[in-house]
This record gives structure tokens, sequence and C-alpha cells, in this order.
């Protein structure tokens, strides 16, 4: 099928204003922060958008205690309706200034702006308008009444969902009554500083929300600062562990929500377009830079040919390019490194043995870039099928029977999502039931909400984001250890 | 005065629904609080470890699968069966404890009413912890409470059977499998409960009992691959934060020992059954 020939239509970026340079947001104040600065880039067009400000172990020790000094005697005392009419305040900001957050969300992490417009940055605003309507209401989250805030809370997130991954660790935390100390993704600091204005703009009492900008080394003085109450952790599995380490007999409660490598099973019985399209949503999603994924797809042996081919025949028609352009399906993979990451997975597929698809694409010839790629032939030992790549990498097997599809699903380390796709309204519940995962997806895919518990199962972390489950990550009550 | 000589019991391991000794032979002597010799216990190994692990996940699938309903008339018919060993528990309990009658009886008591009290959660937890999610979109999208998998329980060393079921039996009403390490220098009772659990409708490997010592068998059963959690509240004092740490390469669900052995007689909540309940999030559109 031939694509239809869109004129570009960019979004113009003139609504964003980035300053030369950022510090870090530290009680209430934009600082200089001690360690070395580093660039951010945007990964369409290595354009250098900023420098901004790494925090060193000190930096990170001034923010902790700007958090703990808030907590004490500002936060933590605060009449609860009041903490959560500030947390309305930030939701009503987040939506008046949506489309500066999307663009400047779309530069700095090359996701298109389709994506960062209709779903980054809404769903961040509705997560601050969810847990906002918490803050009042703690004694009915289930921990018995008068729940306490666990206190000063260190969160560091990934580069994936910049903005969207600030507002499921902050909005919980400020909600429960604790006070917090984030680092941004090394990648993707400018929305988190564009937020650190918000939290200006609504009055928010200094040191309530302290933004430490940095990479592993400035999350690690964060994870380990011994005044740090609470860690919560989005990102790879491999960091998650050494976190978990790291807090190993202290007194810090921790949640980890870690990598994935979902299954996403398609019985014979499915729909196929929707299947499709939802297989299409599944991985292609944000580049495939999503933790939950469909990055291994099941398709039942029956219909696995006919689901290729219309497979292929929609990914022709995905348009791979510039993030702003309104069109675009598919933009940027965020960073050099993880480009190479996706190039090297993708060629040792091909050396184990499974089958290359890519669709006829033309890719700009700056910035860092993938086409959609399919692999057939697919074993459930190779590593394409075991390890997750985090890009627009689909692994393709077959199975025969449900207790197949059940088995292979589960033949993972990982337990974040799956989906399936099936017409037949027990089988999706049988299937969804024993289905080692988080979150089950049937007949849709990707699709997330303030109210819905997410996280994983197994080697994909613990404790939940959204809900009453998030709230509680925050609290401890009578009933908790 | 009855002259007969007492038949004494041989005191050995609880893996898979059997009583194998320790693969690699050893024991080690039990006494009382004074001193005298009560058995000669099994001292398990790392095999028997490993052994358990295997038959704790053999068994997970029936367990877990088991309707809610089902395991709470289990969990009920071990209060039952210890009923019936009333005075054998007492007379454990004291002896290893070094508890008056009364003491020891109020022990036993409450233990058999712990089992009672969970078997009662087994149906209420998806009521409790889950719940349908007012998503803003057309989807029907709902929570449950799932199992975790594997759990291997440190059980307490002071506190030999009211604390042994107040960390175990909390980790089954959640519809995990368990391998207990049991206190080490008080093992008798759990060894009794072991009996209790073979003769109640607890399916074999839904828990296995490890007589011997945390401090060897809580490396292992940290770093096994194949555990989901684990309750380090049995940990030797010092322990415990390596253990943390071996749990964390496979991503374990930890619970932490307390500074010191809690008072076993309060309210557990459900402090004990939330670190190793997972929660599944379905979603399915709404349409025609």
């Amino acid at each position: 099928m031939s694509v239809f020939e869109y004129a570009p239509a960019p979004e113009s970026r003139s609504i964003v204003d980035i300053q030369p340079s950022y510090g870090l947001f530290i009680d209430g104040e934009f600082v200089d922060g001690t360690g070395e600065a580093f660039k951010s880039v945007n990964p369409a067009t290595e354009e250098v958008l900023t420098e901004v400000s790494a925090g060193s172990e000190a930096d990170v020790d001034r923010a902790v205690t700007a958090a703990r000094r808030a907590f004490t005697r500002v936060w933590g005392p605060m009449r609860p309706a009041d903490r959560g009419k500030y947390l309305f305040r930030i939701a009503r900001l987040l939506q008046e200034r949506a489309r500066e957050f999307a663009v400047l969300e779309s530069l700095d992490n090359g996701k298109p702006i389709r994506e960062s417009r209709d779903v980054d940055v809404p769903l961040a605003a509705a997560h601050f308008f969810y847990y906002a309507g918490w803050a009042d209401k703690l004694d009915h989250a289930g921990l018995g009444t008068s729940p306490r805030p666990l206190g000063v809370a260190g969160q560091v997130i990934p580069w994936n969902f910049p903005l969207l991954m600030l507002a499921w660790k902050v909005a919980p935390a400020l909600a429960a009554g604790n006070t917090v100390v984030l680092k941004p993704a090394e990648t993707t600091p400018l929305s988190a500083l564009l937020f650190a204005e918000v939290c200006q703009q609504a009055d928010l009492p200094p040191g309530v929300v302290n933004i430490v900008t940095g990479a592993g080394e400035t999350g690690r003085a964060v994870v380990e600062h011994r005044d740090v109450d609470k860690v919560a952790f989005t990102g790879s599995t491999e960091v998650g562990k050494s976190i978990a380490r790291a807090v190993a007999g202290t007194h810090k409660s921790l949640t980890l929500e870690l990598g994935g490598k979902a299954a996403n099973i398609v019985f014979d019985d499915a729909p196929i377009d929707q299947a499709v399209e939802g297989i299409v949503q599944g991985i292609f999603f944000n580049q495939g830079h999503v933790c939950c994924a469909g990055s291994r797809l099941l398709v039942q042996e029956s219909i696995h040919d006919e689901v290729i081919a219309s497979l292929q025949r929609r990914i022709g028609t995905l348009r791979v390019g510039d993030p702003l352009d309104k069109n675009t399906d598919i933009g940027a993979i965020n960073s050099a490194e993880q480009l190479a990451r996706i190039k090297e997975l993708s060629d040792y597929g091909e050396t184990e043995g499974a089958t290359r698809w890519q669709p006829a694409c033309d890719l700009p010839d700056r910035g860092y870039w993938f086409p959609p790629t399919i692999f057939t032939d697919v074993s459930p030992a190779h590593r394409i099928a075991r390890e997750e790549v985090f890009g627009p990498v689909l692994s393709v097997l077959t199975f025969r029977t449900p207790d197949e599809a059940v088995a292979k699903a589960n033949n993972s380390t990982y337990g974040l999502s799956a989906g399936i796709w099936s017409e037949k309204g027990s089988r999706i519940l049988k299937v969804a039931n024993q289905l080692r995962a988080g979150v089950v997806w049937a007949n849709t895919f990707n699709k997330f909400d303030p109210t819905s518990p997410f996280g994983g199962y197994k080697q994909s972390g613990y404790g939940r984001e959204g809900g009453r489950h998030g709230l509680t990550a925050y609290l401890k009550g009578a009933d908790r250890p | 005065m009855n002259d007969r000589l007492a038949v004494r019991k041989t005191y050995k391991l609880y893996v898979n629904g059997a009583f194998p000794r320790s693969e690699s032979g050893r024991t080690y002597e039990v006494t009382d609080v004074k001193g005298h010799f009560l058995a000669n216990a099994a001292w398990a190994s790392r095999k028997d470890a490993r052994d358990a692990v295997v038959a704790a996940r053999g068994a997970f699938a029936k367990w877990s699968g088991a309707t809610a309903y089902n395991r709470g008339q289990v969990l009920y018919r071990v209060a039952e069966v210890m009923e019936g060993r009333h005075v054998q528990f007492c007379a454990e309990v004291a002896a290893v404890e070094g508890l008056s009658a009364s003491k020891a009886r109020a022990a036993v008591d409450a233990a058999i009413d712990r089992w009672v009290w969970y078997a009662g959660w087994t149906d209420k937890l998806a009521a409790v912890l889950g719940g349908a999610n007012p998503v803003a979109g057309p989807y029907f999208d709902f929570s449950i409470p799932e199992p975790t998998g594997v759990v291997a329980v440190l059980a307490p060393q002071q506190s030999s059977l009211l604390g042994l079921v107040s960390v175990l039996a909390p980790v089954l009403a959640g519809g995990n499998t368990a391998v207990v390490v049991t206190s080490k220098e008080r093992p008798i009772p759990a060894v009794t409960l072991a009996e209790v659990l073979a003769t109640s409708d607890v399916p074999g490997g839904v828990v296995n009992v490890l007589t011997g010592d945390a401090e060897e068998l809580g490396t292992w059963l940290a770093e096994h691959a194949d555990v989901d959690g684990i309750d380090l509240t049995g940990a030797p004092a010092g322990r415990a934060m390596e253990f943390e740490r071996e749990a964390a390469g496979t991503v374990k669900r930890v619970v932490r020992p307390p500074a010191t052995e809690p008072d076993w007689t309060a309210d557990p909540g459900l402090s004990r059954m939330t670190p190793f309940l997972e929660t599944k999030t379905v979603w399915h559109p709404i349409g025609v």
C-alpha cells in the first residue's frame, strides 16, 4: 500500500523558551550545581539544546536538607486539604502550559508531538489531579486511621517518559505528605526543570520539591543519602538490583519499576485488524522505549502468515521522522548510546538465526534513528526474545495451544505486562489469570490511567504506581511494619 | 504408676509432604531451656533447602489456583487438627521456651486462633486490596491481589510456635507456598506443626519445614533464583543485611527483621500478607 503524501506539519517550537543553561532546583530556587555541567541534546537533530548543572554529593545533601526542613516545618504539619490544593494547582498549571511541555518534551526526548501532546502531558496533569484528591482522605487508604508519611523521598526516573514519570513519583509522594528530591534522567532533564517553574508559579513552599539533575552518580547520591526515608526508582533491572543492594539493611522503604519483555498473545479467534493496530501500538509507541512494550509477539501458528502480512502492510504506512511533525508516528531514538544498544541486539538477532524485516523508509541524515523492525523465526532462547531491547524491535514467536502460549509468555525473568487478543471472553479471563504479569491488556495495549495500579511481578520490580496502591507506597500505618 | 517405656519420636524434616532425614545425614542436639536432652533434630543442608524450593514451586500452581474458599477451609482445618494436639503443643512450647504451663497454653491458644484468623482472610483479600479502577476511557479495568510465589520464611528464633504460625499463615493465606526455616534451638513445636500440616488437607509441598541453622540456610534461600520472596524475621543478628543484599540479585520481595522480636500476640493486620502479594491489573475495552 502506498503512503499518502503529506506536507510537513511541524508544531512551532516558539512556545518554548530554552535558556542557555540551567541550575539545580533546591529549596525553591535555581542554584548552580557544583558538579561538571553537561549538555542536553535534541536526539532528532543532535543540536545542543542547553547546558545543565550536574548535582554533586554536596548538592544532593543540600537538596535533602531542604526537603527534610520542608517536611518537618511546612509540608508535614500543613492541613491535608491545603496540600491537596497545591496539587490541584499544579495539575491546572500543567494543563495551562500543556503545549509548552509537549513541545519541550518532544525536543528533549525525541518522541512524536502526537504522543507528548496526547499522552504524556495530559496523563501527567491527570496524575496530579487524581492524587490531589487523596491528600485529605488518607484515613481511607486502607492503612488504618492517621497513616503517616515516610518523610523525604528520593526519586530517580528514566528518560522515556520524563514528565509523566515525574508525575507518577511526585504526585503520590506529596499527597501523602512527603517531600521529594527527584533526579531526572541525564538525557531528558528539561521538562523536570520546567516543572520546577510550575512549582514556583504554584507557590509551593520551598524545599517540598527539589530537582537535582545529573547522571548515575547523582542518582546514587540521592539513593544512598542517609536522611532519605523512601527510594522510588524507575529504570533498568540492573540498576534496580544495585539500588536494592544499596538500601539493604537501612530503614529506607523501596519501590522499583524495572524492565519488561511483555508477551503480546494473539489467538486465532482475535479480530486481526484490531490486533495488528494493538501490536503496532504495543511495540512502536514511543519508539519502543517503554518498559511495558509488547516486544514479544506470540501468534497462534494457524494465523501467523496472515498476521505478519497485515502487520508489514501497516508498518509500511508508519511515518518515521521529525518528532515535532504532527503526522509523525515514530520519532527519534533518545540517545546515541541507546541506538547502539538497539543495533547491537538487532544484529545479534540475525546472528542467532532470526529473520529481520524493515520497511523501506527514509531516515533523516542527522540524529538518532532506527526503523520499525520485525524479527520472525525467533526462538525463545534468542537474546532478542529474552532481553529488553527498549527500541522499535518486535520479536515474533508462535504457539499452538493456549497452554503453550501461557508457558512461553511466562518464560521470562520479567513480569511487567502482557497482552491478549481474542474474541472469547472466557479464554481472555483464563489466560489473564495465568499470566505472571502486573498489567494485562486484553484487546488493547499500552493504556495508562492514574486510577489504575501499574507495576511488575518477578524481576520487573515491586510496589505499584497509580491508584490507592501507589499512594500506600508513600505511607506507613499501624498496619505496616 | 505406669512404668511403660515411652516410644520416642525421630524428628525429621518436612519436604514435599514427606518426612525425610537430612540428605546430609547431619543432626544436632536440641535441649530444653535447662539443658536437658530433648531430641536430635535434622540439620538441614543446602541440598535439603533446594529440594524444599523445588517442592514449593511444584505445589504453587495448585495452591494458588485453589479457590479462596477452599484455601480458607484448609487453613481452618489446620486449626482444627492443632486443637487435637493441644496438650502436646503446650508441653513442647513449655519445654523449649521455658514457659509456665499457663503461658505455654496461652501461646498455643493464640497460635491456633491465628490460623482461624488467617483462614477467614483468604476470600476477603481481593475485596480489600483490589477493585475496579474508574479509568478515564471506555475500558473495564480491575486490580486483584495474587500470590508472589515461593516464599522463604526464616521463622522467629524465640517464639517457637506462635511466632512461627504468625509468619507462616499469612504467606499461605495469600496463596504462596513456603519454605520455612525453624527456630534453630527451639525446633520441636515446628516439627509437630509439620505433622499437623501433613494431616490437614494442606497439599504436599505447600509448606516445607527445615530444622537447622538460619544462618547458613538463609544465605542459600536468599540467593536462590526460584525463591520469589523472603521473610527475614528470624535471621541471625548481623546477617539480615547480607541476606537482603543477596535477595536483591533476583529482585526478591523482602520483609526485614524487626530490631527485637515483636509481641506476637498483637493484631497483625495486613502487614504480613501484603509484602507477598502482587497486584495484577487487567484492562478490557468496553464497546459493541
